[in-house]
């Protein structure tokens, strides 16, 4: 007998990762207050282990201490010789690995998902690695028909050059949560609510799809990295301009060729160059000035999944 | 209300701070472009001075090094002996008091204007220290009139007794900007330009005070410290819960008996036990973590300024 659906191992263990970026706080909290009483992310048959990533950039209130750890799970990182000499985020990117991967791995967990926050306004987003993932599709596509009126988006950062080494990489089913906009340091009661849901919604999904239930194909709009700009700067390398009131706030919104982008420090507007409609995220990300992104462009397109079931247990 | 003798002389010496907090960005890429392009801030009587208040805390984008540097301007800091080990704002801040001060001297800066941002939505901030400074009361009242749109509120921060350690304090006189809601490390262009348009008001109300124009008396309202509030903590001192999204972006709103105020991670309210009605500020401050302060609870104040006479003498009458 012919099946149309994909059949997939239930989901065994999953993580919850907050504090990867120490001064992202809703993750640091709701996964501060599930070590003390994780009623609320428990569910039949399944492991699922809340872990602070980056304990001494939480301590800190800082992004990272030594070098960014969400940009440190490749496989040349993990596979270093351990030493005194490694920044801080390497050793601790190996340690997680011992404990949730090893990456590419039998072991590793099947789900992990990574709290983040933005200062830029993209409401709830869920990030996809991965753009075949039947499973993860069709977990979003929960998520969002679950949240909705909610808005919630999903962008896809698959890139032979833009994509990067996550934490949560080191899962079958990595899932990042980005939910903004919130300045770093600050915790509000409105994102933490709106995170909250999220992970109630996935982590109900994943139940479901282990009790057998078959999830029909479905189709769900993402927005896929195209390239990211930088701000113009002046001679000596410093910002010479900001993001423009019209762009500024408007994540997800179409940008326009011709459409105003920056608003020089002496006034004048630079506008969007190219032939082709753009949609802008990350727009004035306070952690991305170092990493020289005003924003990112990314097109919209929708993605397929067949319908899945889990294998009978 | 008694009130502080008001400038006799014309205001030469002025000085905008900013990155007195290296990560409020609006000063910090004023002052840089000041520095750089000072047209901004010439005015026919007065060239005012930019300064980047916190350099090295500028440089890795922090509110500061070692210690809170606007905390830092107090008597026990300025005259302490220097030693290698002092923190880096205590001696940025004798570096400072050498330049704008000394502190209640006769050589300090007439005029200091502070560039500050905050997370909260505070929307437009004018510090000052007390009611009783006048002339400072009167540049308020200028801003408040000159950009109605802006709805301009005065904080006074400065409570009884307490000595003054802002770098404001340096000058003979001075009063803070505060925008918000901005994160820390984000520079917003409305935020951005607002604050120019701000900064070039304050000029022009000295540069009208230069020129010998008078300013009459005026009722003012102005908000006024009268405590703060921590959030809700666990028995490790760390955060039980956050600010309540009633409470979330209502600065400067009243605050009753009864309203929630926090909301706890297992879902309870937590609810304003005052005894009266309050004017919370400074509500979710990024900064104010550190600090304890999950609010600053202030009252709401009017009175009578009186009127800020014009530098030109006035005829004397005719014997």
């Amino acid at each position: 007998m012919t099946s149309h659906h994909v059949a997939e191992e239930p989901i065994k263990k999953v993580a919850i990762f907050g504090g990867t970026h120490g001064n992202e706080l809703t993750g640091v909290f709701l996964v501060k207050h599930w070590l003390e009483n994780g009623t609320e992310i428990q569910r039949m048959g399944l492991e699922v282990k809340p872990l602070i990533t980056n304990p001494k950039a939480v301590k800190k209130c800082t992004r990272y201490i030594d070098c960014d750890l969400n940009r440190v799970f490749d496989l040349e990182n993990l596979g270093k010789n351990i030493s005194e000499d490694l920044p801080y985020e390497v050793r601790r990117a190996q340690e997680i690995n011992l404990l949730f991967g090893p990456k590419n791995s039998e072991d590793s967990y099947d789900v992990i998902f990574d709290l983040h926050n933005t200062t830029s306004n993209m409401g709830c987003t869920l990030i996809l690695e991965d753009s075949r993932n039947d499973f993860l599709i069709q977990m979003f596509h929960y998520i969002k028909t679950s949240l909705a009126p909610l808005p919630c988006y999903v962008y896809l950062i698959e890139h032979p050059s833009l994509k990067y080494a996550t934490t949560r990489s080191i899962a079958k089913y990595p899932v990042g949560i980005e939910v903004g906009p919130q300045p770093h340091g600050v915790l509000r009661a409105d994102i933490l609510n709106q995170m909250r849901k999220m992970i109630k919604h996935a982590l109900d999904f994943i139940h479901d799809f282990n009790e057998g239930k078959e999830f029909p194909p479905c189709a769900i709009e993402v927005y896929k990295i195209m390239e990211k700009v930088d701000y113009p700067r002046n001679e000596s390398g410093e910002i010479a301009a900001v993001i423009h009131p019209n762009l500024q706030d408007q994540d997800w919104k179409p940008l326009h060729p011709g459409d105003p982008v920056f608003l020089t420090l002496d006034g004048k507007t630079i506008l969007l160059g190219g032939d082709c409609t753009v949609y802008p995220v990350f727009v004035n990300e306070a952690a991305y000035y170092e990493k020289k992104e005003a924003f990112a462009k990314t097109t919209k397109l929708t993605l397929n999944a067949r319908s899945i079931r889990s294998l009978s247990r | 209300m008694c009130s502080l003798p008001v400038p006799r002389q014309p205001l030469r010496r002025v000085a905008v701070t900013g990155g007195t907090h290296g990560n409020e960005m609006s000063g910090v890429y004023l002052a840089r472009h000041w520095l750089q392009a000072p047209g901004d801030l010439q005015r026919p009587s007065f060239s005012a001075t930019p300064v980047l208040a916190n350099p090295a805390a500028t440089a890795a984008c922090r509110r500061y090094v070692d210690r809170d540097l606007n905390r830092t301007f107090t008597t026990t800091f300025l005259t302490a002996r220097a030693s290698p080990d002092d923190p880096y704002e205590v001696t940025r801040a004798r570096e400072l008091n050498q330049l704008l001060g000394p502190k209640a001297s006769g050589q300090a800066f007439d005029f200091i204007l502070d560039l500050h941002n905050t997370t909260a939505n505070m929307g437009t901030c004018l510090i000052a220290d007390n009611a009783h400074n006048v002339f400072a009361m009167h540049l308020c009242h200028h801003l408040q009139l000159q950009k109605p749109e802006l709805s301009c509120r005065v904080f006074l921060y400065q409570q009884p007794g307490e000595e003054s350690y802002a770098i404001a304090s340096v000058a003979k006189n001075g009063i803070g900007l505060e925008l918000g809601p901005q994160p820390q490390g984000v520079l917003r262009a409305d935020l951005f330009s607002r604050m120019r348009a701000l900064v070039a008001a304050c000029l022009d109300f000295i540069e009208l005070f230069n020129q010998g124009t008078a300013f009459p008396a005026f009722e003012a309202e102005a908000y006024s410290v009268s405590g703060t509030v921590d959030f809700p903590r666990t028995q490790d001192g760390d955060l039980a819960g956050t600010v309540h999204p009633q409470l979330q972006d209502r600065d400067f709103e009243p605050l009753r008996p009864g309203a929630p105020i926090f909301q706890t991670f297992g879902g309870e309210d937590v609810l304003y036990e005052g005894e009266s009605t309050v004017f919370p500020v400074f509500i979710n401050e990024a900064a104010y973590y550190e600090k304890g302060i999950a609010f600053i609870q202030t009252e709401k104040l009017t009175f009578s300024v009186p009127a800020l006479p014009s530098l030109t003498p006035a005829p004397s009458p005719v014997p």
